[in-house]
């Protein structure tokens, strides 16, 4: 492990409209995202992880304690620019984040930002649209495109921006069963290529993609390890608000009846060990 | 179904070709129009309003636009032109008189009311011409390069081309969500386009307000996502949309402003 491209002291947050008796939004997270993690963040609702998460691309600045992201502070604003380039970030809701009136023009929106010469622009575009499926949709509106299809091009405005890490903030919860199958194959893929990736979610089937899972309660890390190590506790998972996998309830309602598996984290996993 | 209603009228709708126009560059069809308008508005008499119907017939015949879709949405327009007529003839009281079946009118009201009747239809075809053959997000490209001078005194000019580029994009967003919140409203009981003007009004409240509430909450969500994808503002921000002056504009340059310099030509004499 080099040295932590995401790194977190005694983080805390309050919101400025809270008031004085509410709990902090989040409170003393400490925490260190290697290059090249896959790290998935989950927690109830409420639990902090979107408040956290923008704390990454300096779109909310931490209250209390640093965060430091390439060893550059989010709260000097000189450092932003760049932090903003290190970090890419997707949001849960497509019609939310699409800028431009055109595929094109929104996955060129923050090429333009950095103020790129217009054939590396084209040249870039051509690329990830390639690359994401989007060649045949350049010239759609946004309106005319699936739940699926947009959330591709806001993927592709991200990834065109070439960062080193991108922040997925609940990016499937709008989307049907095959495009969010599809996400998750794009995001492991830019996984695969070095790039760290920040995956929020709430959806307990996206945790086995990941190498460590964050949970968040009440603002405060209530668990930071393995997915395999998260569900082994399904207790520990139910007390924190999150619904234990498929798979781990199927295990766990067969270990009920007198058969006991290995430990299971998918229903591939389950499957294999059922029949082998 | 709003954007069913939406397409029914040629006006301020882009009608998508691969003509001379459609291609040309849009700085060069905002230069045409407003030149076209100015001079419209500067020559008296028919011959040279009738050299410009005929630049404009072309623009139209070019640009391959169904003449029986123009007429349908230009109704309303030749309506307003005929009661523009109208007024005319009874605004004159003197020259020559002319019988019209029953009416006894002056010579002089015939002609200046023609003259504006027809004067008007220009200046609304000049500008469907316009937007029928020029996509929404060239034209305001087209417009924040025109001004871009402007940039050096301070004025957000490409700020401003971003909000009209926003607002564009976002229309059939909000139009969705209206149809949305209608049914959800009429979901519960909610009396929607019913009763005069006045109630009908009324009614719409409670789709409006809900509205207004998520679209303020999108904009603060837009925001954050721009932010993140490093907009700092217009400047030292580029545009991929590269625009160059080809040979349509040298063609279109040309027709325009030789059919307008004939039009200032024959109207002097007037």
């Amino acid at each position: 492990m080099g040295q932590a491209i995401i790194s977190l002291r005694d983080v805390s947050y309050r919101y400025p409209q809270a008031s004085p008796q509410r709990r902090p939004a989040l409170s003393g997270i400490t925490l260190d995202i290697a290059p090249g993690e896959y790290v998935a963040v989950a927690g109830a609702n409420g639990s902090g992880k979107s408040t956290l998460v923008r704390m990454l691309d300096a779109l909310l600045l931490p209250t209390g304690g640093t965060v430091s992201i390439d060893g550059l502070d989010t709260r000097e604003a000189a450092n932003r620019d760049r932090i903003r380039e290190t970090v890419g970030m997707v949001f849960q809701d497509p019609d939310s984040q699409i800028v431009g009136a055109t595929v094109a023009d929104d996955i060129a929106f923050g090429l333009e930002n950095l103020g790129l010469p217009p054939e590396e622009i084209d040249a870039r575009l051509a690329a990830v649209a390639g690359r994401f499926g989007l060649t045949e949709l350049l010239e759609r509106e946004p309106y005319r495109l699936s739940g699926g299809q947009k959330q591709r091009t806001a993927l592709a405005g991200v990834v065109a921006l070439e960062p080193r890490v991108i922040v997925l903030d609940e990016p499937t919860s709008m989307l049907d069963p095959r495009s969010r199958e599809q996400f998750h194959a794009l995001a492991a893929e830019l996984w695969s290529e070095g790039t760290t990736i920040v995956y929020v979610t709430h959806l307990l089937e996206e945790l086995a993609l990941a190498g460590r899972v964050i949970v968040l309660d009440a603002g405060v890390i209530a668990f930071d390890g393995t997915p395999r190590e998260l569900c082994a506790a399904p207790r520990r998972m139910e007390a924190l608000g999150l619904e234990p996998p498929l798979a781990v309830r199927l295990a766990r309602a067969l270990s009920r009846r007198g058969i006991e598996l290995e430990p299971p984290l998918t229903l591939a996993e389950l499957a294999r060990s059922v029949c082998g | 179904m709003s954007r069913l209603r939406a397409s029914a009228t040629p006006i301020g709708r882009y009608h998508p070709g691969d003509s001379l126009l459609h291609r040309a560059d849009p700085r060069s069809k905002l230069v045409a129009s407003v030149l076209y308008v100015a001079v419209l508005f500067l020559v008296r008499g028919y011959p040279p309003l009738l050299l410009m119907a005929g630049l404009l017939g072309a623009g139209f015949l070019v640009a391959r636009v169904p003449p029986a879709w123009l007429y349908r949405g230009m109704r309303p327009v030749l309506l307003l032109a005929a009661v523009t007529f109208v007024f005319q003839l009874f605004f004159y009281g003197e020259g020559a008189t002319a019988h019209l079946g029953p009416l006894t009118v002056y010579q002089e009201g015939i002609r200046e009311g023609g003259f504006l009747a027809a004067r008007l239809v220009l200046l609304v075809l000049s500008g469907t011409l316009l937007v029928l053959t020029t996509q929404p997000l060239s034209l305001t490209d087209g417009l924040a390069r025109l001004l871009s001078p402007l940039a050096r005194l301070r004025f957000p000019v490409y700020e401003l081309a971003l909000m009209m580029t926003i607002a564009l994009r976002f229309i059939p967003t909000l139009l969705d969500e209206f149809e949305r919140i209608s049914l959800a409203q009429a979901a519960r009981g909610a009396d929607l386009g019913r009763g005069g003007p006045w109630s009908r009004a009324r009614n719409t409240l409670p789709v409006l307000v809900p509205l207004f509430v998520l679209s303020f909450r999108r904009a603060d969500d837009l925001a954050l996502a721009m932010e993140a994808r490093c907009w700092r503002g217009g400047r030292g921000r580029t545009s991929r949309r590269v625009l160059a002056f080809g040979w349509r504009d040298a063609v279109l340059a040309v027709a325009v402003a030789a059919v307008l310099a004939a039009a200032l030509w024959i109207g002097r004499f007037r």
